[in-house]
C-alpha cells in the first residue's frame, strides 16, 4: 500500500498534511466538548447560576461545535480531492501500463483481472483513502488523547473502561473468527447458485428435451438451501454484535456511575464535587475511547482488503514491459514478410510452441496457415505485430527485423483482423475507420471497405446505416456481421500486409467465398497472411503452410500438399469428400 | 458508516412495496414480532436516558450536606447554651467568692493595679443587676483570678482558668470550651439515632466558630475535620435505596432492550433470508415454466442478475430498512410526544433548532444524489471503455489506436474524478453536520431551558430531560432518510424480480390425456401444412410445409447461419407451438401430447455442448433413472470415450468443470453418449462445426453416425458432404424452407442449395 502512496502528488501531500492538522484540531475540539457540556449541565443544575455564564458556555460550545464542523468540512474537501485525484492518477498510470503490456504479460494477468484491477481495485483503494485514512489518523489519536485525559482520574474507572474495550474487541474478534471463513463459503455458494442458474439457462433446450426440469430444480434447491443456511448462520452471528455493543457501552456508563458513588462516599467532603465532575466527564470520554477502538477494529477489517487491491495494482505497475520499441522508420522492401529460423516459447515455459519456422512471403502473395488446434498457427501470425517476440530467430517485415521498427511505423503497414472480432461502442463508420495510419479515411473509403467485406447489405438495413451505433462488445450484431466489420476495418486501413487470424470462421461458405473473391480483386498489390480452419477458405492460396505441434510439416499449394502431406490430406478429407476434393 | 448506494428508483414505488408486503404475508408473524420489538426497543431507548438522568440527580444529591441535621445539632447545642440555662448553672459553677475577706485581700494586694481594683469596686456597686455575669466577664484577669478560686461542682473540680474560659464563652468571644466544663454545659443528644456526645458538640462549635458563611469550600474542610459521629449525620448521604432501584431498573432495561434488539435482528434475518431463498427458488422454477421464446428475447446475464444481485439487494436492504424504519419512526414520534408532554416551549425549541439543521442537510443530500448518480454513470462509462480497450488490446495496438484510447480515457477519467470529488465531499459532510445539529440543539435547549428556569416556569429536571430528547430526536431523522433510500433500492430490485416471476407461463396441459410410450413409438412423423409465425410478425416464417417421414429416415436441414434452422428444432420439440397445420407422430397429433411426452420421444444433441458441473457419470446419465454404470460404459465405448475416461484420475466419477482438460470434441462426445443413453425413437442432431481439431472431428462424426442408426433423425448440417445421402433435405433461408428434396434433385434444380454447395469450392 505504501508503495502505491508514492503516487500522491505534492499538492496531495500538502492537502494531506493540512488535513492531519485539521483532524488533530477536530479531535481536540471533540474532546473539549464534554467539558463544556458538563459545565453547562452543572450551571443549569446549580441554583442561582447566572444566565450570562450559561450563555457564555453555550456560546463556547457552539463555537467549538462550529469549528469542528468547519474543520471537518475542510478536511472532507481535501480528502475528497486527494482520494479522487489519487484514483484518477493511478488509474491513468495503470491504463497506460496495461496498454503497453505484451500479450504474454496480459495472459499472465488475464484480461478480466486487468479490468478489475483498473476499475474495482482502484475504487477499493479510493474508498479506503476517503474513509479509512481519516479514521486511521482520528481513531488512534482520539483513543490516546482521551485515555491520557482520563487515565489519572481513578484507576478503577480506567480498569473498567479497559475491560469494556477488551470485551468489545474480543466479541468482534470472536464473531469475525467464526464468520469470516463462512463469508468465503457464502461467496462460493453465490457463485454456485449463479452457476446452476446459468447452467439452467444455457442448457434450457437440453434440459427440456430430457424433461430434466425437476432434476435441475433439485440441484438448485440444494445450493439454495446451503446458501440460505450459511448466510443465516452468518447474519445470526452478526445480529448479536449490535446488542452486545450497546449493552457493554451502556453498562460501562452505569458501572462508572456506581463506582463513582463509592468513590464519592469514601472521599473527603472537599473532593466529592470534583469526583462527581470527573465521573460525568469520564463517562463521556470513555465512550470516545470505546468508539475509537471500535473504529480501529473497523480499520483492521477494511485495511486487508484495500491492501490486497494495492498489491494487485502494484503487480501491474511494476511489471517489466518485455516489448521494447525500436527506432527504424524506413523499410528496405515492400510487402514482404520473412521468418528466419524462428523459435518461440513463453518466458517460463519449457516446451517450444514454434520450432524452426522459416518462410518468405512476397508482395501480393497469399499465404495460408493450417493445422489442428494448438498447432501454433495463431501464435505464429501474432509474432508479426509483436504481440510476442520470437525467442530465437528473426522476423522481417519489408526486409527489417520487426524489433527494430518504431512500432507505430510497423503497425501502419499492417491490416490485422483478430480471431475474435473486436467491436467498439461507436458508429459503424467509426468502427471501420478506427485507429490512425497517417491517412485520411473518407466516406467513400468506408463504403468501399464495407462493400468488399460483404457488409453493405446488413449495414444498409440498420436504422442509421453507417452511423448506426454498435453496442459494447458488438452485442447488437451477429458474430458473422462482427467479423465482416472487422475485416472492413482492415481494408479501410489500406495496408501493405493483411493478417487474418481465423477471421472467416463465423461466415457461411457462400459469404466466405464471395468476400475472399472481392478482397483479392480489391487488394491485388497487398500481401495476405491467412490462418484458417476450413480447407475451402485457403485452397486457392499461393502457398499453404501446414503446422503440427509447432513445426512446419508442409509447404506448398493445395494440390501439392494433397499429394505429399498426410496431415493436410487428413484435414482435407475430414471436411470434403474425395470427389469434392478432386472436383475443386 | 453510511456508504453511498447505487441510487435506483423503482418505476412504481408504491406498487412495488405493496407487492413486496403481499409476498411477505407468510412471514407476517415474524415480521410483526420484529417490528413490535423494534418499536419497543425505541420506547426503551426513550425511557433509558431519563432514568439515567435521575440517577445522576440522585448522585448529585449525594453531594449536598445534610443542612437539616446541621441545624438540628446547632439548635440542640444552642438549647444547652441558652441564657436561662446558663444563668442558673453558671453562678453555681463559678461560685464567685465575693466575701469581704477576699475583697479586702484583693484591695491589699500590691500586685493588682489600681485600675483593676477600681473595676472591682465598680462591679461590686452594680453587682445586683441582671447583667451580673456579663459584668463579671468584663473584669480584669487579675481580679478574676482572685474571685474565682478553684472549686468543685457536682464533684467536678473546676479550675480558675476554666472559669475564665466560661466567662469568655458567655461573652461570645471564644468557643474553646475547657474540657472540665463540657459535661456541665452539654448534654448528649441523638440525631438520626446517632448519639452526639458532649465532646462532639464541643468540637462542632469550636470548628464552626469562625466560619465564613459564603465559603463553601471552608465549610467542607471543617466538615472533614468534625468528629465521626457528627460527620455521620451531617455528611451528604446517597439515597442508596433509590439508587439501587434506578440501577436495577436500568440494568433490566438495558438487558431487555439488548434482548429485543437481538430477537428483532434475528427475526428480520430469518425473514429476509428465507424470503430470499423462496424468491430464488421461485425464479429457478419459473425458468422452467417460461416458453422458450422468452429466453430468445432476454439475455442470460439479465436473468442471472435477478437471481443473485436483485434477490440479494432485497434481502439485505429489507433486513436493514424495515426494522430501522419502524424503530426510527417510533423513536421520532415518541420523542416528539415526550417533548410536548414535558414542556411546550422547550419542545418547539428542540424541534425548530434541529429542523433548521435538517432542512440544510436534506438540501445537501438532494444535491449529492445528483452527483452520486453522475458518479455511477461516469464510472460505468469509464469501466466500459477500459473493458473495451483491454479486451480488444491487440486491435487497439495494431491500428495505432492507443492515442485515441488515451484521449477518450482522459476525458472519462476526468469526468469520474469530478463526480467523485463532489459526491465524496458531499457525502462526507453528513456526519459532521449531524453532529453539529445535535450540538446546536443541545445548546439551544440549555439556553432556553435556563431562561425558563429563571422565570420559574420549569424545573431543572426538564432541562436535563430535554438534553437527551434533543439527542434522541436528531438521530432517527437521518436513519429514516437512509432507510427510505434503502427502501427505494428494495423496491427497484423487487420490481425486477416480480416482473420475472409474473412473466406469462406456458399453457397448462391438464386437458391432455393422450400418451405415446417411448418404447412403443415406431418413429413415423408427418408434417401437414405446418405454418409458423413468430409473435409480432405478420408474415409466417414457415409456411405450408408438408412432408412424410418414415421410421429410420434421415432428414437434413441446411442453410446459412441465421436461416432459422433452430426454429425447426423448436417446432419439432414443441418448444414453440405451431400456428397452423399439424405435426403427427405415429398417427397422433403433437397437439394432443404433452410437451413432456414429446420431449420424451426425442433425443437431442446440440452443437453448443452443454455439460454441467458434476461427474462424467452424472453428465451422461443426467436425469434418466435406473442407468447402470455398465450401460454408461457401454455407450462410452461406442462413441469412443472409453479410453479418455479411463485416463482421468477418478474415471467415470471425475468432475467436469469449465477449466478442465475436457476438449471441445470430448465434450461433444459426452453429449452424444448422453443422447444414446436416452434411446428415443427420434433424434435431433446439430452437427459440430470446425472448432474441433481434425482427429477428434472424425471420432465425433463416427459417433454421430452410430447415434442415427435405427432412429428417425433430423440433422442440422454444416458440412454438406455428410448429408448427401439424406432421405430429405430441407433448405432454409431467412427463416423459410425455400427448397426441399434429395441431394440429386436439389442439385438439378440449380437453386439455392446448388449455389451453397458449389461455393465450398470457390475462392
Amino acid at each position: 500500500m505504501l508503495k502505491l502512496f508514492k503516487n500522491f502528488q505534492k499538492k496531495d501531500i500538502i492537502y494531506g498534511l493540512i488535513s492531519i492538522l485539521l483532524i488533530v484540531a477536530q479531535v481536540w475540539l471533540d474532546l473539549k466538548m464534554p467539558d463544556y457540556m458538563s459545565e453547562i449541565t452543572k450551571l443549569v443544575q446549580t441554583e442561582g447560576s447566572r444566565m450570562a455564564d450559561i450563555l457564555k458556555n453555550g456560546a463556547f460550545m457552539l463555537l467549538c461545535a462550529f469549528t469542528t464542523l468547519v474543520c471537518a468540512i475542510i478536511t472532507g474537501y481535501f480528502i475528497a480531492n486527494i482520494s479522487a485525484r489519487f484514483s484518477k492518477n493511478v488509474r491513468k498510470k495503470l491504463f497506460n501500463k496495461a496498454m503497453d503490456l505484451s500479450s504474454a504479460e496480459i495472459k499472465e494477468f488475464s484480461t478480466s483481472s486487468l479490468i478489475t484491477r483498473t476499475t474495482n481495485d482502484i475504487t477499493q483503494i479510493q474508498m479506503f483513502i476517503a474513509m479509512g485514512l481519516q479514521m486511521m489518523i482520528k481513531a488512534p489519536l482520539t483513543a490516546i488523547w482521551a485515555v491520557t485525559k482520563i487515565l489519572n482520574k481513578s484507576w478503577q474507572w480506567s480498569a473498567l473502561t479497559a475491560l469494556a474495550v477488551v470485551i468489545l474487541l474480543s466479541t468482534v474478534a470472536i464473531i469475525l473468527i467464526i464468520v469470516l471463513p463462512r463469508f468465503k463459503i457464502v461467496q462460493k455458494l453465490i457463485d454456485k447458485v449463479n452457476n446452476v442458474t446459468r447452467e439452467n439457462l444455457t442448457g434450457i433446450r437440453v434440459i427440456r428435451a430430457f424433461n430434466a426440469e425437476e432434476y435441475q430444480e433439485n440441484k438448485f434447491e440444494e445450493v439454495n438451501n446451503k446458501l440460505t443456511n450459511t448466510q443465516l448462520f452468518n447474519q445470526k452471528a452478526f445480529a448479536i454484535m449490535q446488542p452486545i455493543m450497546y449493552l457493554v457501552m451502556y453498562s460501562l456508563t452505569l458501572a462508572i456511575y456506581i463506582i463513582g458513588i463509592y468513590l464519592i462516599k469514601n472521599s473527603l467532603m472537599v473532593d466529592k464535587i470534583s469526583i462527581f465532575g470527573d465521573m460525568v466527564v469520564f463517562s463521556s470520554y470513555s465512550m470516545q475511547v470505546i468508539m475509537s477502538f471500535l473504529m480501529l477494529a473497523m480499520i483492521f477489517m477494511i485495511l486487508p482488503r484495500a491492501n490486497v487491491s494495492a498489491i494487485r495494482i502494484n503487480e501491474v505497475l511494476e511489471k517489466d514491459i518485455s516489448i521494447k520499441n525500436g527506432e527504424q522508420k524506413e523499410a528496405k522492401e515492400v510487402g514482404t514478410v520473412e521468418f528466419k529460423n524462428v523459435y518461440f516459447k513463453y518466458p517460463d515455459a519449457e516446451e517450444y510452441l514454434l520450432e524452426n519456422i522459416s518462410f518468405k512471403v512476397n508482395k501480393g502473395e497469399t499465404v495460408a496457415f493450417i493445422g489442428s488446434t494448438g498447432s501454433g498457427k495463431s501464435t505464429l501470425i501474432n509474432l508479426i505485430p509483436r504481440f510476442y517476440d520470437a525467442t530465437e530467430g528473426e522476423i522481417l517485415v519489408d526486409g527489417v527485423n520487426v524489433k527494430d521498427y518504431d512500432i507505430t511505423y510497423l503497425y501502419n503497414k499492417l491490416g490485422y483482423v483478430s480471431q475474435k472480432a473486436v467491436m467498439f461502442n461507436d458508429t459503424v463508420a467509426n468502427n471501420v475507420t478506427y485507429g490512425e495510419n497517417g491517412k485520411e479515411k473518407t466516406k467513400e473509403l468506408v463504403k468501399k471497405a464495407l462493400e468488399v467485406a460483404q457488409a453493405t447489405e446488413f449495414v444498409s438495413k440498420m436504422d442509421e446505416k453507417e452511423e448506426s451505433m454498435i453496442a459494447q462488445g458488438g452485442t447488437n450484431i451477429s458474430g458473422g456481421q462482427k467479423q465482416r466489420l472487422s475485416i472492413a476495418r482492415a481494408i479501410a486501413r489500406e495496408p501493405e500486409i493483411y493478417i487474418f487470424d481465423d477471421s472467416f470462421s463465423a461466415l457461411d461458405y457462400k459469404t466466405d467465398a464471395t468476400l475472399r473473391h472481392e478482397l483479392k480483386k480489391y487488394t491485388k498489390e497487398a500481401t495476405c497472411l491467412i490462418v484458417a480452419q476450413r480447407i475451402g477458405t485457403i485452397m486457392n492460396a499461393d502457398k499453404i503452410i501446414v503446422l503440427d505441434e509447432g513445426k512446419c510439416i508442409g509447404v506448398g499449394t493445395h494440390k501439392e500438399l494433397l499429394k505429399k502431406c498426410s496431415v493436410y490430406r487428413q484435414i482435407a478429407e475430414s471436411q470434403l469428400s474425395k470427389e469434392e476434393l478432386e472436383n475443386a | 458508516m453510511p456508504r453511498p448506494r447505487n441510487f435506483e428508483k423503482a418505476k412504481d414505488f408504491k406498487g412495488a412495496i405493496k407487492r413486496l408486503f403481499k409476498e411477505l404475508n407468510k412471514f407476517k408473524v415474524l415480521i410483526f414480532l420484529g417490528l413490535i420489538l423494534a418499536g419497543f426497543g425505541s420506547i426503551l431507548a426513550i425511557m433509558a436516558p431519563n432514568r439515567l438522568a435521575d440517577l445522576v440527580n440522585k448522585i448529585s444529591d449525594g453531594l449536598v450536606v445534610n443542612t437539616k441535621n446541621i441545624e438540628l445539632i446547632t439548635n440542640n447545642i444552642q438549647d444547652s447554651l441558652n441564657e436561662d440555662n446558663l444563668k442558673t448553672i453558671i453562678p453555681q459553677v463559678l461560685s464567685v467568692d465575693l466575701s469581704s475577706n477576699n475583697i479586702s485581700n484583693i484591695m491589699m494586694n500590691n500586685n493588682i493595679s489600681n485600675i483593676d481594683k477600681e473595676a472591682l469596686q465598680e462591679f461590686l456597686q452594680t453587682s445586683n443587676s441582671n447583667d451580673l455575669l456579663i459584668n463579671l466577664s468584663n473584669l480584669p484577669k487579675s481580679i478574676l483570678q482572685e474571685i474565682l478560686p478553684n472549686s468543685t461542682y457536682n464533684n467536678i473540680s473546676i479550675s480558675t482558668t476554666d472559669k475564665i474560659a466560661l466567662l469568655k464563652l458567655i461573652n461570645n468571644k471564644d468557643y474553646t470550651i475547657p474540657d472540665a466544663l463540657i459535661p456541665i454545659l452539654f448534654k448528649d443528644f441523638k440525631v438520626d439515632n446517632v448519639n452526639i456526645t458532649i465532646y462532639d458538640q464541643a468540637a462542632f462549635i469550636s470548628l464552626l466558630k469562625d466560619l465564613n458563611k459564603d465559603d463553601v469550600n471552608m465549610l467542607y474542610q471543617k466538615i472533614d475535620e468534625m468528629p465521626d459521629n457528627i460527620k455521620k449525620v451531617i455528611e451528604p448521604t446517597f439515597d442508596i435505596a433509590g439508587i439501587k432501584k434506578i440501577v436495577i431498573f436500568l440494568i433490566g432495561l438495558y438487558l431487555l432492550s439488548a434482548l429485543f434488539n437481538y430477537i428483532e435482528s434475528l427475526s428480520m434475518t430469518i425473514v429476509s433470508n428465507n424470503f430470499a431463498r423462496s424468491l430464488r427458488s421461485r425464479i429457478s422454477k419459473k425458468i422452467n415454466k417460461l416458453p422458450l421464446k422468452y429466453f430468445d428475447k432476454n439475455q442470460t446475464g439479465d436473468i442471472l442478475s435477478r437471481v443473485t444481485n436483485d434477490v440479494d439487494t432485497i434481502a439485505q436492504s429489507m433486513n436493514q430498512s424495515f426494522a430501522t424504519l419502524v424503530s426510527a419512526i417510533t423513536l421520532f414520534l415518541g420523542t416528539i410526544f415526550m417533548m410536548f408532554k414535558t414542556n411546550f416551549i422547550m419542545a418547539i425549541t428542540a424541534i425548530a433548532s434541529s429542523l433548521i439543521g435538517f432542512s440544510f442537510m436534506f438540501k445537501i443530500l438532494g444535491k449529492s444524489q445528483k452527483y452520486f448518480i453522475a458518479r455511477q454513470k461516469y464510472l460505468g462509462d469509464l469501466n466500459a471503455h477500459i473493458e473495451e480497450i483491454y479486451s480488444g488490446l491487440n486491435v487497439v495496438k495494431v491500428y495505432n489506436g492507443k492515442n485515441d484510447a488515451n484521449e477518450k480515457f482522459d476525458v472519462l477519467n476526468e469526468q469520474v474524478y469530478n463526480a467523485n470529488r463532489k459526491s465524496q465531499f458531499l457525502s462526507g459532510l453528513m456526519m459532521p453536520l449531524m453532529n453539529f445539529i445535535g450540538d446546536f440543539g443541545y445548546v439551544a435547549v440549555c439556553i432556553v431551558g435556563a431562561l425558563l428556569t429563571m422565570k420559574g416556569t420549569i424545573s431543572f429536571g426538564v432541562i436535563i430531560a430535554f438534553m437527551t430528547y434533543v439527542r434522541l430526536f436528531t438521530s432517527p431523522l437521518s436513519q429514516i432518510g437512509q432507510a427510505m433510500t434503502s427502501l427505494q433500492t428494495t423496491a427497484a430490485a423487487s420490481e425486477r424480480v416480480f416482473e420475472f416471476v409474473d412473466e406469462k407461463e406456458m399453457l397448462d396441459e391438464v386437458n391432455i390425456h393422450e400418451k405415446l410410450m417411448r418404447s412403443e413409438t415406431k418413429g413415423n412423423i408427418e408434417f401437414a401444412n405446418v405454418e409458423f409465425t413468430y409473435d409480432g410478425n405478420t408474415t409466417p416464417t414457415i409456411k405450408n410445409f408438408s412432408a412424410k417421414v418414415k421410421s429410420g429416415q434421415k432428414i437434413a436441414i441446411v442453410g446459412p447461419t441465421g436461416a432459422g434452422k433452430t426454429t425447426m428444432v423448436n417446432l419439432l420439440m414443441k418448444f414453440y407451438d405451431i400456428s397452423k397445420g399439424d405435426i403427427i407422430i405415429d398417427g397422433v397429433s403433437t397437439k394432443d401430447l404433452t410437451r413432456e411426452n414429446v420431449h420424451d420421444l426425442f433425443t437431442m444433441v446440440l452443437q453448443d455442448t452443454w455439460l454441467f458441473e458434476g461427474t462424467i457419470r452424472e453428465n451422461i446419465a443426467f436425469n434418466q433413472e435406473n442407468v447402470t454404470l455398465d450401460q454408461i460404459k457401454n455407450v462410452c465405448k461406442i462413441v469412443g470415450l472409453d479410453h479418455f475416461i479411463k485416463t482421468l484420475p477418478n474415471g467415470y466419477d471425475s468432475k467436469i468443470s469449465e477449466s478442465d482438460s475436457v476438449s471441445a470434441g470430448q465434450r461433444q462426445l459426452l453429449t452424444i453418449a448422453r443422447g444414446m443413453i436416452k434411446d428415443a425413437p427420434f433424434l435431433i442432431l446439430d452437427e459440430a462445426t470446425s472448432n474441433v481439431d481434425t482427429r477428434t472431428e472424425e471420432l465425433v462424426q463416427k459417433a454421430m453416425d452410430k447415434l442415427t442408426e435405427g432412429r428417425t433423425s433430423f440433422i442440422i448440417a454444416h458440412r454438406l458432404s455428410t448429408i448427401k445421402n439424406a432421405d430429405l433435405i430441407l433448405v432454409m433461408k431467412d427463416g423459410n424452407i425455400v427448397e426441399q428434396g434429395t441431394h440429386d434433385a436439389l442439385m438439378k434444380q440449380k437453386g439455392f442449395y446448388a449455389e451453397i454447395y458449389n461455393s465450398q469450392f470457390e475462392l
